[in-house]
This record gives structure tokens, sequence and C-alpha cells, in this order.
């Protein structure tokens, strides 16, 4: 009657639960960042920290595709939008994600821009070939993993000759914002947390590999595990990070060898490859310009390229002011510590990109853990 | 009360396979008696809707009267499992029911769009005229209109239903204290799966079919059994979570679910995987939550499991007292976790 899965197995769990306890040094305090969203959310849709002891902290790392696109990108998008000739489409998220002066796809849309929320880049392609009047564009946003479905569909425009399909291209790339995220302390040693080590992403990692990760411990002397989305591999990854600190080890390790391997999809890497190249810099909300961290389309398609087919202009950006997601996004605040949690901001009403996403801090906070954030709250208030 | 059902009265069903409602089928002519005689007085067929009124007379019963009315605008109109009709007839019983009542009687307002087919509105009143016997409860009266095409979607469906509750019961959010045990009568998210698995643009294929069924009856047992019962509900829109988030909003109790106690069926667990949906947002058709006092709710669990549609019937938590307001869940892992009403729509994950 009972549905359990293999890899949410209580006892399992239990028993993951009891080596870690029995392995984590009371004496030390153990700060693992969890790059991934997809893993921000397993950990809080599974309670899987009332399972680790209290020294064993999770940091949630700005892996979340939706929470760092920054507003002046957003803002763009909806400039684009909002040309009549256009049609744009996006993944749903996106479309509730707070602009500038608290726009955002949707109220454009409802102010009569045609935007459509897709399932798949291949959605979009179906749409610019029943339109052919009309200007179709793809907000492409995402990690490795979202990159070779807006290849792929690039490929196929300029096989078929659609000639009226571009993307704009918000792609970023994983190992650099780790990079970045750990060159932090040298920058401002006030804005940053002490990380002894990282969950690996688990789809991102199945596209690249493994061995992308590997500077972080040849470099940084930090512990990596690849690990996967199910709530036990989580746990067991983070038993592996332990292992990893108590010895003094630095290795990269892969926890979800069901899946990733070493070299990744090179099949996939070769077609993102041909189609996009590295921008020399980039700007992530919450980490600011972070070199090498994005893609664009190469000049081979700059058909493709919505960026390149129309001008859009300079503007001036403003986030809310008192939204803390891009501290959030680095890690250095919980959503706790923004005053608008759970007061002017919530999923029905979003502030900020963070509480949008269910892959988002703040989205998992509210959604999963607000009975015992909000106590907090009112606590940290009356000291 | 005592002759219920009419044989059949030989009326005339002369539409032809591919006929459709026009304006005329509601301009209150021959055309719309025609129609309402042979479609919906041919399937409903009954004494009280016999009595070819605009109301429906019936004697005072003993007890409280309750009320309820639903309007019914699902697409797609047919799915593995019932259909537009026998969900309009399903959804009102269930909603009398869960005030602790036993319903007497249905009213039925259609409004239909120009252009749809008879034999489909024929296939649907058939549905509707066996959910109803099924059920034991009579279609008393009823309303016809058709609106030009494009200002409906086929077919919509009001029905209103009433019933009668026994004096002894009191049944309500009032009645819930903690400690008391919240038993579901069985596993979550089978119709909306199977709506969603039939859903153009969405089709993938599963044995799945919808709950939909009358609770009446077992209601009435699981109330004889367990006559402390302090609230009975039907987990439809927004799922388990929105009908406990309801619950317990503003209220001095919480609710504490313990996931792993919480039937699903494995298929409708793999969809929701799939398409990145929790089966505690997905809406039921046949399922009832009881809460009860705990030394009944062996009682309540046993009188719902001689019912088919109470088979899988479990225990899956119980109303406490910390933190009031919330509906926590000790999750599959043994972590916890707050259970969040549905919010906005449900998308599937991009990454
Ligand atoms: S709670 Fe809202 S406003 Fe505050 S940091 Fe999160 S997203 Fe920004």
């Amino acid at each position: 009657m009972k549905y359990v899965d293999e890899f949410r197995d209580r006892q399992l769990a239990e028993k993951l639960a009891a080596a870690i306890r029995a392995e984590a040094d009371p004496k030390r305090i153990y700060n693992f960042m969890e790059f991934c969203g997809g893993h921000t959310h397993a950990i809080f849709r599974y309670g899987v920290q009332d399972l680790v002891p209290d020294n064993v902290n999770f940091v949630h790392g700005p892996g979340c595709p939706v929470c760092i696109l920054p507003i002046r990108r957003l803002d763009d998008a909806i400039e684009l939008a909002e040309r009549p000739e256009v049609i744009l489409c996006s993944y749903g998220d996106m479309l509730r994600v707070p602009a500038s002066k608290r726009r955002s796809l949707m109220k454009a849309k409802a102010d009569g821009a045609d935007v459509r929320m897709v399932y798949s880049t291949l959605d979009a392609l179906d749409i610019a070939r029943a339109n052919p009047d009309k200007q179709v564009v793809f907000l492409g946003i995402g990690f490795e993993t979202t990159t070779p479905p807006t290849a792929l569909a690039i490929e196929q425009a300029r096989a078929e000759g659609i000639e009226n399909f571009s993307v704009f291209c918000n792609h970023v790339l994983t190992p650099a914002a780790i990079r970045h995220i750990l060159d932090a302390p040298e920058i401002d040693p006030e804005q940053a947390v002490r990380l002894d080590g990282f969950l690996g992403p688990s789809h991102v990692s199945t596209v690249i590999g493994s061995r992308p990760y590997e500077f972080l411990s040849d470099k940084y002397a930090k512990p990596v595990v690849i690990a996967g989305f199910e709530p036990l591999d989580v746990m067991q990854s983070v038993l592996m990070l332990i292992r990893q600190v108590n010895e003094g080890r630095v290795d990269v390790e892969n926890q979800y060898t069901r899946v990733v391997t070493r070299m990744g999809n090179e099949k996939a890497q070769d077609l993102v490859a041909k189609i996009f190249e590295v921008r020399d810099t980039f700007e992530w909300r919450g980490l600011g310009s972070v070199p090498d961290s994005a893609l664009s389309i190469r000049e081979e398609y700059a058909q493709f390229d919505a960026e390149k087919r129309f001008e859009i202009s300079e503007k001036v950006s403003r986030e809310v002011k008192s939204c803390e997601c891009p501290s959030i996004l680095r890690g250095v605040k919980k959503p706790k510590d923004c005053k608008l949690f759970g007061k002017a901001c919530t999923p029905e009403s979003p502030m900020g990109s963070c509480m949008v996403s269910s892959e988002g801090a703040c989205a998992a906070y509210w959604t999963y853990r607000r009975a015992e954030t909000l106590a907090e709250m009112a606590l940290e208030a009356a000291e | 009360m005592n002759e219920v059902w009419l044989k059949a009265p030989k009326v005339d069903r002369r539409f032809k396979a591919d006929d459709r409602v026009v304006m005329a089928h509601g301009g209150g002519g021959r055309m719309m008696a025609e129609l309402i005689r042979g479609v919906f007085g041919h399937h409903f067929n009954n004494s009280l809707l016999a009595q070819a009124h605009d109301v429906a007379v019936m004697p005072q019963p003993a007890g409280r009267i309750v009320v309820s009315t639903d309007g019914h605008v699902i697409s797609p109109m047919f799915f593995p499992g019932g259909d537009i009709g026998s969900l309009a007839v399903h959804g009102t019983l269930n909603d009398v029911a869960m005030g602790g009542a036993m319903p007497i009687a249905l009213t039925a307002g259609f409004i239909i769009e120009e252009g749809f087919p008879l034999a489909d509105l024929d296939r649907i009143a058939e549905s509707m005229g066996k959910a109803a016997r099924d059920a034991g409860v009579r279609i008393a009266t009823g309303d016809t209109k058709v609106v030009e095409r494009g200002k409906g979607d086929g077919v919509f469906i009001t029905t209103t239903g009433i019933g009668v509750v026994p004096d002894h019961l009191d049944i309500g959010p009032h009645a819930v204290r903690s400690g008391m045990a919240v038993i579901l009568s069985g596993t979550l998210g089978d119709h909306g799966v199977a709506i969603m698995s039939s859903r153009a643009g969405l089709e993938f294929g599963t044995s799945i079919v919808s709950d939909s069924a009358a609770l009446h009856r077992m209601v009435a047992d699981v109330v004889d059994a367990a006559p402390g019962t302090a609230l009975l509900r039907d987990p439809t829109r927004g799922g388990l979570s929105s009908t406990m988030n309801e619950l317990v909003e503003g209220r001095p109790y919480g609710v504490l679910l313990d996931e792993a106690s919480i039937p699903v069926k494995p298929e409708v667990a793999s969809a929701c995987e799939l398409l990145g949906l929790d089966p505690l947002h997905i809406a039921n058709e046949g399922k009832m939550i009881c809460i009860c006092p705990p030394e009944q709710a062996s009682a309540a669990l046993a009188a719902m499991r001689r019912h088919p549609e109470g088979r899988d019937a479990a225990l899956i938590g119980q109303v406490v007292s910390d933190k009031p307001g919330f509906v926590r869940m000790t999750t599959a892992i043994g972590g916890m976790r707050v259970v969040d009403w549905l919010s906005g729509e449900q998308l599937p994950r991009i990454c």
C-alpha cells in the first residue's frame, strides 16, 4: 500500500544519519555548500537537515538559474517582449520574476506583450514555424543542463532555414561561479562564509562530467562530492564530505556514479562548443561580474542571436531595495535575515527571484520550513 | 417516497448520430421540450422529475437539512474513470456527505455551447443518470441554457444537492481537538493524474483512472462507527495540502502528517515525479479525510475499509497543539517539513 522508493527509504536514512552522527567531529563545524538549487529543494523537501547534527551546515549556493539572472537582463527580455513584432518564449518560472519598477514578464503579457510559456526549446521553434510573420525570441537561461537543448534548437533552425527565430542567451557556467565564490574572501573577507566542501551538481555533471571540478581540489584544496538529487544521495554525499574533511583529503568524489562519469556527455559538449563561446565576463545577481562564467552565441550563428538581431537599449535597472537575494545567493545571509521574508515577500507576491523559483532558497524556507523560520525571526526581533 | 425510479417512458429519441445542439434547444419551445424529455428525462427518469414542474416537491425529512452547490467545468470532458456527468453527481453528493449528511436529491443546471454534439450530451446525461441511480439519489429538477458558439466550452454543469444530517452529529472545524486522529480513505492523486494523462499536449501512458465516486454510504458507516467524528472533508482541488491548510488556518491547532503512511499508487508517484508535481497537491474526487478521537480511529478505519472506495484507508497523522496554524509532515526519510498550499499553478521543473 505504501509507496517507498529505494532512494527515500526511512531505515537507510536512519543508518546514514547514525553514521554521520558517529563520524562528524563535535568539536568542528562543517560548512558544506550545495551549489545547486535542485539540492536545496531536495534538502528542504525531505528535511535532510533534521537528520544531520547541528554542526553540519548546508550553505545554499547560487545554482538556481532563475535566481541569478540579473535584473538588467530581465529588463532587456521585457523590452524585447514589448516589441510589437516579437513573441517571447520562456520557461514558466521566469514569468513571475520581479524586474525593475515592479514589472515582470507576466505583467508585460497582461499589458499586451506576446509572451508564451514553453516547456522546451522545440516548442519555441514550433511557434516560430507557425508564425512566419513574427519574430520568435527564446529566453535562454540555465546552467550546463539547459544549454544543449538551446544549442539543438539553433542547429535545427539553421538546418531548416527558420529565419524568424533567435535566442536571448543567458546560459551560465557552474565551475566559474564556484571559483568566484572561493575567490570572494580575498576580495572581501566580510562577505564570505568559510566553506569546507561542496556538494557538486547532479544534472549539470551528467553533461560536463566530474573533471571540471578538479581545480577545486587541486588549486583550492576543497573537497567535492558530486551528489544525486534524492535525499539519500545527499546524505551519503554529506558523509563522504565529512570523511574527506576528517581525513584531511581533498578529492573530487562521485557519489552519483549511476549517471555521472568523469568526462560527461561529450556529444552534448561538442554541440554546445560548436554554437556557443565563453563570454569574457557576465553579471550574476548576487555575485556581480564573474569572469568566463557565461556563454554567448558564436559569430557563425549570429543571425540567431537576439542581442545582435535587435537593438536593446541601455537602461538603469533596480532591484527591490531591501531584498537580500544577492547576499543569500553568496551564502552569506539566510532568508530569515531579510525583513521582507514572509511579509511583503511570499511566493504569491515575490519581491526577489529567490522567492520565485522552487529552487530558490527563500522559496524553500517559505514552503517547507516557515513554521520554524517565522518562529526564529520573531525570537530574534524580540531580543 | 416509496416509488423512486420509474420505468423508462416511451419518449421520442429521434436525434441522429451527428446532430448538434442549436440555439433553439434552449429557446423554450418545442425543441427544448424534446431535448429535455428525450435526453435528460430519459436518463434521469424518476418520480420527482416526472412531476414535470419547475419545482420538485418532496416531503419534509427528519433531521437538519444541508445544501451544497458546485459548478463543473472540467476539460477534457471524458477521462479515464469518468466524465463531467458522473463527476457533477459525485462532486456535489460528496460535498453534502462531508456535512455528515445523507443526500436525498440533486438539481442540475446545464449550460451548453451551441454546436455541442447531441450524442455527447446524451452520453453525459446517461452517465449522470447512472451515477445518481447507483448512489440512490434522484435528480429532482433541472435547467437548460444554450449559449452561442464560442461563449462556453462544450458543457458546464452546476449541481445542487440537499441532504439530511442526524441531530446528534456535530461536525466542523470547531469540533476538532488536538490529539485527534487524521484518517485518509485511500490513495492520493488518482483523479488529477488521470485528467492530466488525457489532457492534450501532456498525454502520457498510464493505467490510472479517476477515483470519482460517491462517498455518502461510507460516510454514514464512518459516523456510525465513530460518532465522535469532528470533521469530514473531501480533498478535491488543491489536494490534501489545501484541505488541511484550510482547516488549520487561524485555529488553535495544527496537523502533523506522516509521509510514509500516506497511500499513493506507484504509477501516480512516478507520474508526479516526471511532471515535478507533489501528490499532496493533486485533486481527488473519491477520497475523504476523517478526523475523529484517537480511541475511535480504528473503528473509523475498519468502517472505511468495508467499502471498496475505502479499501486503502490509512491513519496518516494527527491534530497537534504544537505550531498551531501549520500543517507539517514527518518526511519519508524522517525529516520534518511544512506542507504548503499549492501556490499558483504547478509548473514542470526546468533544470
Ligand atoms: S525574502 Fe524575498 S525580498 Fe527577501 S531576499 Fe528573499 S526574495 Fe528577496
